[in-house]
């Protein structure tokens, strides 16, 4: 054909194409070059260019290795195989397996080819559908094809017996429910003397045993006896050249036989029995000077190990294994611990006896062996010999390489865990590995050593004394710094007076300072993390109420951070601060140390976590308003979350359950202090008791009695003197500065001024203001006009608004409402309706005063708020 | 069963795969199938980086890679973690030794410029990710016997040609 024809002309050779894209320098340069050809090629297509198809698709398959898309080529395989020729049809089948696979439609086209081609008179064009069938076909074309390969396996040719019986494979893979129809052919298939043949039929027969126990029933009748044979007779042939590696004839078809025996003695003891004497001669007859010796005794000790073998048997193949682990070749060692593994199944006793060989190889110097040699250590740890092995996994931990510190950590943590007897060994034995590789030990594994020593209150002092040591030594490692300063934080004064010694511990001296300038040299460390930082201020806090004198040094240090670009942190410290400055009188019962941890509860929630991942989202805790809180200063969340949720600060961030409160605290500090209200009566109605959140939070009040006293009086500043229903900013005022005063609004809103409650003896006046801009917000002037002649004291006004409204109360401006309507009492409230234009405002509210030193209350409820608020 | 086949050079080149099971030659999301060129960016950083006296086998993805170098060239198959380490490194020493046979002592350039070649041999030797011939002299005598097969057919084509040609000079 002239080339003239064709500009693009498919020009160049297979040849050339590879040699330019060779020629290249940079991946540009080579992607420029396949391009080209590709645009070449595709043109090609196009016209339906013949005469350069196969050399296209050779290309093609060139790119396609070079990790280019050759999608466009596809359909060109099919034309290649729908050729007569056998040229054509070769390459296009190989076209076929390198650029589709059973996932595309594309290949459903091809049955039909494939069909005619098994039918073929030609043995190799038969060979080549085989092969791509085998290679390639999807359950469909299984199904449509598996008379022919069926048919196939009976057919004269050899190499073509050999080909159906690995394309059966295939399609019994594909479709298991067909493994029925190849068993007997299967069988018969082992009678042949073609090596080929044989290996393929084996293959086949374990493939059928896997696919359907009818098949591996009929296996174990039909094909035991001529499977000794060939195994016997490969195994005692003279010198055979053809087959012949390392001085043994044919060692895959060895392999292969003894793969099968295994599936058919698993479970069957008269299969067992019947193999037991040619499994003896191949395991002491094999020589393993060789790999491929090796290899088959590798395989008959999996085999023995596998079926129902005699105890003679089975020592024999355990002492290949130990022959194995002493050789040199890692390849042998590798197999040896591989087997070691199923071994110990068998016989732990028998593997135990090679624990100090299986020991030295976790330190060997290839990763492989490494890994094995782990997995099989943390099988043999007993109770017995737990104590020895974790120190020679500690100890090597220290030397060990970074990549594999991980896997050990883990591994040894899991052990120490497992068979810790006493505390003190475990505490000792994971501080030495939060010393070594405290970056690789994961949260929940620290986080259980917390809950442990909180459990252990005999060895707190010891243990704070212990990781203070580590610290000053290892500051790098990320988890023993937080275990370490939480101790520290929490324990602080047994680490300055030495409290609760134990015999064999020596007395040392720090000083508060020393304490603090712990804390605050890893709070100032540069890599260490939010969390990290975080845990450090909570310990600063924690010891400025431990040690009063450092009180002064802490406040300074926890202020640097109020600057800090990181929200957490910066939040943290402002609050702190607070607390150190302003609430002297509160600080020491706030920071009391942390109730015991429930440890029951902790391990069920870590065995959960590890089935789930952890879900950050919190449910909103659950403590009843008014109830006696037992937990002076500590985690008030549902019993099931404790730890965690303390120090996951994270989860401050997670979006709160709808089944929280509409003020359901997102603020640390609220979470910090235990502070939970959940809205009892959520549709708005008024909380029956006047809850005193701060008695409560202090848990020193006596739960308020209906119609009581008032307990405002606040004699804190800043607290805001209603108490009221359940809203977060009440924190926010204990803090103060935090919560922007909202000013008295003026009178001329756009809102009408209502009448919000009129009784006998007391109006309230509600006028409405907006910010513009903020739809959703209303800032709501009430005003109390006393109607009565007596004088109301410790007036207190309460609300309770529906979910979807935030409410925000600030200070009256007095708690004294005058008789007789001479003056009135403001006070302003801030609502945020969460479904502005949908529901309108609703309030309940309440009022308690006192008339000549008679409680008086009076509730209602407001629902004549204008529209649009 | 072995999963795929790797040849990968020196350099992280790739000069032949075969696969055995699905994969994808984009990098997807989904976990079960494997990526050609996620696959040869590990297995290039696991294996190439391994030292002369290390063992051959490399876990990887809860599979095993078994690899053997050939001066320049990397044969990698992917077994199943069950699989016989021992017997996939005669298996790989098996195809190059057939692949020697047939180029006459073979170097990666062959296998760059008549990479098609290597891939018959392989389908020769491997189908469905099972070994079929275990004898070498079988395996030469299939190849030749088809690439006779093709000659023929090329002769035929060209003296058609010449024919053709001919007659319409």
């Amino acid at each position: 054909m002239d080339l003239a024809i064709n500009p693009f002309s498919s020009g160049t050779r297979l040849r050339d194409m590879i040699r330019s894209i060779r020629a290249c320098k940079t991946a540009a340069e080579e992607r420029a070059v396949v391009r080209r050809e590709c645009a070449a090629i595709r043109a090609a297509i196009s016209e339906g260019d013949q005469d350069y198809r196969h050399r296209n698709m050779a290309k093609l398959m060139f790119i396609h290795m070079l990790g280019y898309p050759t999608h466009f080529g596809q359909m060109e395989c099919l034309k290649l195989i729908a050729a007569a020729g056998f040229p054509e049809k070769r390459i296009g089948y190989l076209g076929l397996m390198l650029l589709l696979d059973e996932r595309q439609e594309v290949l459903m086209l091809v049955t039909n080819s494939l069909k005619q081609d098994l039918n073929h008179s030609n043995q190799f064009i038969v060979g080549l559908a085989l092969c791509a069938l085998g290679n390639i076909c999807s359950a469909e074309m299984a199904r449509d094809l598996a008379p022919e390969v069926e048919r196939l396996l009976q057919n004269r040719d050899p190499n073509t017996k050999k080909k159906a019986a690995l394309c059966s494979i295939r399609i019994v893979r594909k479709v298991p429910d067909l493994a029925e129809n190849f068993m007997s052919a299967a069988a018969s298939l082992l009678k042949e003397k073609h090596h080929g043949v044989l290996i393929s039929a084996v293959q086949l027969c374990t493939e059928l045993c896997k696919a359907s126990d009818e098949a591996l029933e009929y296996l174990r009748k039909n094909c035991l006896e001529g499977l000794v044979r060939v195994l016997r007779d490969v195994s005692n042939s003279s010198y055979a050249p053809e087959y012949d590696i390392g001085g043994i004839t044919d060692p895959f078809l060895h392999i292969r036989v003894l793969k099968l025996m295994r599936t058919l003695g698993q479970g069957d003891a008269d299969c067992s029995e019947y193999i037991n004497d040619i499994l003896a001669q191949v395991a002491t007859k094999t020589e393993s000077n060789k790999n491929a010796g090796n290899a088959i005794l590798y395989e008959c000790v999996e085999t023995i190990m596998g079926i129902e073998a005699t105890s003679g048997l089975r020592v024999l193949a355990i002492n290949i294994l130990g022959r194995f682990l002493s050789n040199r070749d890692n390849n042998i060692r590798y197999v040896a611990l591989n087997m070691l593994m199923k071994a110990i199944a068998v016989d732990t006793q028998a593997v135990q006896r090679h624990r100090a060989t299986i020991l030295e190889c976790v330190k060997d110097a290839d990763v492989s062996i490494r890994k094995r040699a782990l997995e099989l250590v943390y099988l043999l740890v007993n109770d017995t010999n737990a104590k020895p092995l974790t120190k020679e996994l500690v100890d090597y931990l220290e030397v060990s390489d970074q990549d594999f510190k991980e896997d050990l950590t883990a591994k040894i943590c899991s052990i120490v865990e497992k068979f810790s007897q006493d505390k003190l060994w475990y505490l000792d034995q994971m501080f030495r590995v939060l010393s070594l590789a405290g970056n690789y030990v994961k949260d929940d594994v620290w986080h259980a050593l917390i809950v442990l020593m909180s459990n252990a209150s005999e060895l707190q002092g010891y243990s704070v004394r212990s990781l203070y040591k580590t610290l000053q030594a290892c500051g790098e490692q990320e988890s023993l710094v937080r275990v370490a300063v939480w101790c520290i934080g929490e324990y602080g004064e047994m680490l300055v007076n030495n409290i609760s010694m134990l015999d064999m511990e020596e007395p040392i001296t720090v000083t508060e300072s020393d304490a603090v300038d712990a804390v605050e040299v890893t709070l100032k460390r540069y890599s260490a993390d939010v969390t990290t930082r975080a845990m450090c201020l909570v310990s600063l806090l924690k010891l400025s109420s431990r040690f009063p004198p450092t009180s002064e040094r802490i406040k300074e240090i926890v202020a640097q951070n109020k600057g800090n670009t990181v929200l957490e942190l910066q939040q943290r410290s402002i609050e702190f601060s607070s607390i150190i400055q302003r609430h002297q009188s509160i600080k020491s019962s706030l920071l009391e140390r942390m109730p015991v941890l429930d440890e029951a509860n902790y391990l069920v929630k870590r065995a959960a976590s590890t089935q789930a991942t952890v879900s950050s989202v919190k449910s909103a805790p659950a403590v009843t308003p008014g109830g006696p809180l037992k937990l002076p200063n500590g985690v008030a969340k549902p019993p099931a979350a404790p730890l965690a949720d303390l120090l996951d600060l994270s989860s401050d961030d997670a979006p709160v359950t709808t089944s929280a409160p509409a003020t359901a605290p997102k603020d640390f500090l609220q979470d910090l202090l235990g502070i939970g209200l959940t809205d009892s009566s959520p549709t708005g109605g008024a909380p029956s008791t006047s809850t005193d959140l701060l008695m409560d939070l202090l848990s020193i009040g006596s739960s308020p009695v209906q119609n009581g006293p008032p307990t405002s009086n606040v004699n804190l500043p800043g607290i805001a003197e209603t108490k009221s229903a359940p809203v977060s900013p009440q924190v926010v005022d204990l803090l103060d500065g935090l919560s922007s005063s909202t000013s008295i609004p003026d009178e001329n809103a756009a809102y009408p001024t209502i009448t919000a409650f009129q009784s006998a003896t007391l109006r309230i006046t509600f006028s409405f203001k907006k910010q513009p801009g903020k739809p959703q917000e209303t800032t709501i002037s009430a005003s109390f006009t006393n109607l009565a002649t007596t004088t109301f004291t410790d007036f207190v006004f309460q609300a309770a608004v529906p979910k979807f409204i935030q409410l925000r109360l600030d200070p009256a401006s007095s708690s004294t409402l005058p008789a007789g309507g001479n003056g009135s009492v403001t006070q302003s409230l801030t609502v945020t309706n969460n479904q502005h234009g949908q529901k309108p405002l609703a309030m309940r509210i309440r009022m308690s005063y006192k008339v000549n030193g008679e409680d008086r209350l009076e509730q209602g409820q407001i629902s004549n708020f204008p529209a649009g608020l | 069963m072995i999963n795929f086949v790797l040849l990968i050079s020196r350099q992280g080149k790739v000069r032949l795969t075969k696969w055995y099971s699905p994969y994808t030659q984009k990098e997807r999301t989904k976990v079960s199938v494997l990526s050609l060129l996620s696959v040869i960016r590990e297995l290039s950083g696991l294996i190439l980086t391994r030292g002369p006296k290390l063992c051959n086998f490399v876990e990887w993805r809860g599979y095993k890679v078994v690899y053997r170098r050939y001066a320049s060239l990397y044969f990698c198959m992917c077994i199943d973690a069950d699989d016989n380490e021992l017997e996939v490194l005669e298996i790989i020493h098996h195809f190059v030794e057939i692949l020697d046979r047939y180029f006459g002592s073979v170097c990666e350039l062959d296998l760059i410029f008549n990479f098609h070649k290597a891939y018959y041999i392989l389908d020769e030797i491997l189908i469905a990710g099972e070994l079929q011939e275990s004898s070498k002299k079988n395996v030469a005598r299939l190849i030749a016997a088809q690439d006779s097969l093709v000659e023929a057919a090329k002769e035929e084509a060209s003296s058609i040609s010449n024919i053709i040609a001919q007659a319409t000079k």
